[in-house]
């Protein structure tokens, strides 16, 4: 721009990074190679650029050299842009004008020999495009200081608890009538055999009593709008025909309802009522009405028990589904798995024959507050010989190929379980691998072990009702390899557990997209560093903890939701974000007004004005993607710190030939 | 779509029967094909013990033949189609083999491209004549007739993961409901005959016939129906070993599926090879007949024609 040709001053920084690329790169012939390129006044190499002395040798020589351009010539930006950033800063450069150039995991890393050649090539190709970069302004906004909190099993619980506690407002959605989760469904939890209940239940009612958590039960998110520190969020709530505020959650209501259905809590096993709280403990303690099993909305007006008996008159059937839209600074998804449906292993038998149930079913069977009582039974019978078949659906190329973590530790549970209600009960334990990885799980598979439970190394090929011998007459038969003895085995049971793999909830795709997240390949969420960054996202302000990423078990679920919250506090205590500044504009002069990058935009950042008939970016949703730069036909978009001129300045450099020239003879 | 018909060594010789419905069948629902000209043995269960390379160049051959054809493959021995479309996998994968299997075909002057379309015999019926079209020429619907259908192992592994479920393939059960048959729930349709165990080592093969002749029985099964000759071949003619390894005998009559699907269309028995079936079929005759005589009594009964 204003600056003339001779006044860009370039400092190029090779760094050894130990050995990691000074191993492959020959690093003295790079910097030379460096120093002799035009408008680079200085080209030095260090051991570790991102060390204390590293980053006083660049600061040093911005101030004493006058630099205004900075190449560092070391590993990916992702590790350390914002180091190198801070340097220029902090040497009253603007940090814009600083080009990584990534000589370590595409150059060092890969190639045996050769490294050397493509280092130069691409240390060209930053100085060429560092030649244009232009110094950009950060803004900052304001942190809107209230967290959303997007389901209400284990991990929403602890993520809402923990930043209650800190003082800030939490609004915690739950699509079901009550929070709780899959682990209120859950009997007792390995390894140290507490009940489920007794240790969720009082999170639960402090959530309920906290007066900065506003819990919506019976709601989902329809709507996400705006960024990091500043989401408008839209929540719909379905209609209870129960007024909160007035229902004492006595349960008359539910006693007198003359309508059944199957329970969803007790996985079918069980029955409620038309009008009903999932659970005794249910948080809140305000029953909701099944409007397809209720005969009072089915058939207009007949019934009408519940009205009668409700002494609050808390019966509502005139309440419609009601829009809520609510501001929060950071947004924290903990919308967990589904179980896997095993009937789609149908040689597995599940739904075919009335004793192969999933583990949640076992789990409601040997609760007490259970359809059973927390009696082990099925049509009555108590079975005196239980398979428990490991990894349906997990570690299955077919189904999916990641193990699900946790049941090999709740199939010892269960072995153990069952030993303590049936006496004599024989049960096997079909596994490929036992996991048992975590605190105090060895142990408890030690303790498991010494019980009386036979294990059965082998992936069971089928489960079947067809009786080969007269001991096997009535029952079920698991037949399997196994792999130990090398032997096909046919096992006689009672009762057959499947442990089926947890999966991506059925709307995981939804809710990604819904929240502007990406999928794994497992169709769980994804995290920004699967090591370092395990519950941001690559959407900044939006969080995800617990089995929404993967499957885990209750420590890790809980860790996580503390994570979170931990997150999302620092953003909020912090009051300020700072927005990015390698965003696009819109040059109004050259757009047609083909609203091209509106669709395209997959932050929706873009509006068309109608009258104006111009394209226009938000630069506080734009994230600088550059799709709408790319895609725009009249190259109207221009993508600060990614211009043309920036970029194409980079290609023609990669594109010169750096190897010495060959003689022709 | 035009097809060209490899029928293998088995249905040439121990399966003739299976052969002669396959003909029969296939003429009646108007599918007209020729055979491929100058097909060799595909190597059956034995090449692979030979010579890895033979296992894959013998049906490679075949394949490299019907590429010159440009109509589709079509099989009707489970075995044969293993062979050719694992053959066909291999090669596609691996571009070493590829090389290596077409110098040796070099030799006999052919050349395999990769270009082959194979088809199982059950696919081009259920999915290319399609199953109304089977239905509309029932003229001797088997009402009444209870069949097991045995699909074998073989198929599972491969042919079914070609147009149906690995886990619980349902085309066979499919097909046999459009001819009338009442389908029986057969638990163990998808268990091994024994292969060619039955021959080899029949300490191991007979008791696995066994258990597939019992479980047809405990199922109330009229017959059992195969979609493989071998597999037919198998639960045909070795009744009296099996029944010796299971202390009972069997006399359990096992059809192949074109000679079900021929009976069902109205063809007569000797152009289905029946006659020559070890167990004679003569119960499901009885049985077909029944079936016909109830429904004409009903018809005439509730008035109509």
């Amino acid at each position: 721009m204003a600056e003339s040709k001779n006044d860009v001053r370039i400092g190029v920084y090779v760094c050894h990074c130990g050995s990691n690329i000074a191993g492959t790169v020959d690093v003295d012939d790079l910097t030379s190679f460096a120093q002799q390129q035009g408008s680079v006044a200085v080209a030095r190499n260090y051991k570790f650029m991102c060390s204390e002395p590293g980053q006083a040798l660049i600061k040093k020589d911005i101030e004493e050299l006058g630099l205004n351009r900075v190449v560092v010539a070391s590993c990916s930006p992702r590790m350390h842009e914002p180091t190198f950033r801070r340097v220029c800063e902090d040497a009253n450069l603007n940090p814009y004008q600083l080009d990584m150039c990534n000589i370590r995991e595409q150059c060092s890393w890969v190639h045996k020999s050769g490294a050397t050649g493509k280092a130069k090539a691409l240390v060209s190709a930053a100085i060429s495009r560092a030649y244009y970069l232009q110094p950009l302004e950060r803004r900052e906004v304001l942190v809107t200081p209230a967290v959303l909190v997007v389901g209400g099993g284990i991990a929403g619980i602890q993520a809402a608890l923990k930043v209650a506690e800190a003082g800030h407002k939490v609004y915690l959605v739950e699509r079901e009538p009550s929070i709780g989760g899959h682990m209120i469904q859950l009997d007792k939890t390995f390894p140290t055999l507490d009940c489920s209940a007794c240790i969720l239940t009082p999170k639960m009612a402090a959530v309920k009593a906290h007066p900065d958590i506003e819990l919506m039960t019976y709601s989902e998110v329809v709507d996400v709008q705006g960024y990091v520190g500043n989401f408008r969020v839209t929540i719909r709530r379905k209609p209870r025909y129960v007024d909160e505020s007035l229902c004492t959650g006595c349960g008359i209501c539910q006693e007198k309802c003359p309508w059944k259905a199957d329970s969803e809590f007790d996985c079918g096993l069980g029955q409620r009522k038309a009008i009903y709280t999932p659970f005794p403990q249910a948080v809140p303690n305000v029953p909701v009405i099944d409007p397809e099993h209720c005969v009072y909305i089915q058939k207009e007006g007949k019934c009408g028990a519940c009205l009668k008996f409700c002494e609050r008159g808390a019966i509502d059937f005139t309440q419609k589904e009601k829009m809520v839209d609510v501001e929060v600074g950071a947004i924290i998804v903990a919308t967990g798995y589904d179980l896997m449906d095993p009937s789609a292993i149908s040689r597995l038998g599940y739904k075919r024959f009335p004793n192969v149930i999933t583990s949640m079913e076992f789990e409601r069977l040997c609760n007490a507050t259970g359809p059973t009582g927390g009696h082990i039974t099925i049509d009555g019978k108590e079975p005196k010989s239980v398979a428990i078949i490991h990894c349906v659906g997990s570690r299955d190329e077919k189904y999916h190929t990641y193990c699900s973590r946790v049941c090999c530790m709740y199939a010892l549970k269960f072995a153990h379980l069952i030993g303590e209600k049936i006496e004599g009960a024989q049960v096997y334990q079909f596994y490929i691998d036992m996991r048992c990885y975590g605190k105090g799980f060895e142990e408890f598979y030690q303790r498991a072990s010494s019980e009386a439970v036979n294990f059965v190394r082998g992936r069971p090929a089928q489960v079947t009702d067809f009786a080969m011998t007269p001991e096997e007459k009535g029952k079920l038969v698991v037949v399997c390899e196994n792999t130990l003895v090398g032997r096909p085995v046919r096992v006689p049971v009672d009762m057959v557990i499947l442990c089926p793999a947890m999966e991506p909830r059925a709307d995981a795709k939804e809710v990604a997209r819904r929240f502007n997240l990406s999928q794994s390949a497992d169709g769980f969420l994804l995290e920004k560093h699967a090591k370092l960054d395990p519950v941001a996202t690559a959407n900044d302000g939006v969080f995800i903890v617990g089995c929404v990423q993967g499957p885990k078990d209750i420590p890790d679920t809980v860790a996580q939701g503390l994570a979170g919250a931990a997150e999302a506090l620092a953003l909020i205590e912090k009051g300020r974000v700072e927005l990015e500044a390698a965003t696009a504009f819109v040059n109004e002069a050259a757009c047609s007004g083909c609203k091209i990058c509106v669709s395209l935009c997959p932050y929706s950042a873009i509006t068309f004005s109608e009258t104006e008939k111009l394209s226009h970016i938000n630069e506080a949703l734009c994230k600088g993607c550059g799709v709408c730069v790319a895609a725009c036909p009249a190259g109207a978009i221009v993508g600060r710190h990614f211009t043309d001129q920036q970029i194409l300045a980079e290609v023609a450099a990669l594109l010169v030939d750096t190897r010495p020239a060959t003689v022709a003879v | 779509m035009s097809y060209v018909y490899y029928p293998g060594c088995s249905l040439t010789g121990t399966a003739r029967e299976c052969e002669e419905s396959i003909q029969s069948v296939m003429r009646f629902l108007g599918v007209k094909w020729t055979e491929l000209e100058d097909w060799n043995c595909c190597g059956a269960a034995v090449a692979t013990g030979v010579s890895y390379l033979l296992s894959l160049a013998l049906p490679a051959r075949n394949l490299a033949l019907s590429e010159k054809t440009e109509a589709d493959l079509v099989t009707g021995c489970s075995r044969c189609y293993l062979n050719l479309i694992r053959a066909q996998h291999y090669i596609q994968h691996n571009a070493n083999l590829k090389r290596d299997v077409n110098a040796v075909l070099a030799e006999a002057g052919i050349q395999y491209a990769g270009t082959a379309r194979l088809r199982h015999l059950l696919d081009v019926i259920i999915n290319d004549v399609g199953l109304d079209t089977v239905a509309e020429k029932v003229t001797q619907p088997l009402s009444g007739l209870q069949v097991a259908a045995y699909y074998g192992c073989c198929q599972g592994m491969w042919t079914y993961a070609q147009f149906d479920s690995t886990e619980d393939p349902t085309c066979f059960d499919r097909l046999l409901a459009a001819l009338g048959a009442e389908v029986v729930y057969y638990p163990l349709k998808q268990a091994c005959c024994g292969g060619t165990l039955s021959m080899s080592k029949r300490a191991v093969g007979a008791p696995l016939i066994g258990d597939l002749l019992l479980a047809a029985i405990a199922v109330e099964a009229d017959c059992i129906v195969t979609a493989c000759p071998l597999c037919t071949f198998n639960l045909n003619s070795f009744q009296n070993e099996a029944g010796r390894a299971k202390g009972t005998k069997f006399n359990m009559p096992v059809l192949f599926v074109t000679q079900l699907m021929g009976l069902a269309f109205g063809l007569p028995p000797k152009t289905l090879g029946l006659h020559r079936n070890v167990v004679p079929p003569d119960p499901v005759y009885r049985k077909i007949a029944a079936g016909a005589a109830a429904s004409s009594a009903e018809a005439v009964a509730s008035g109509t024609k």
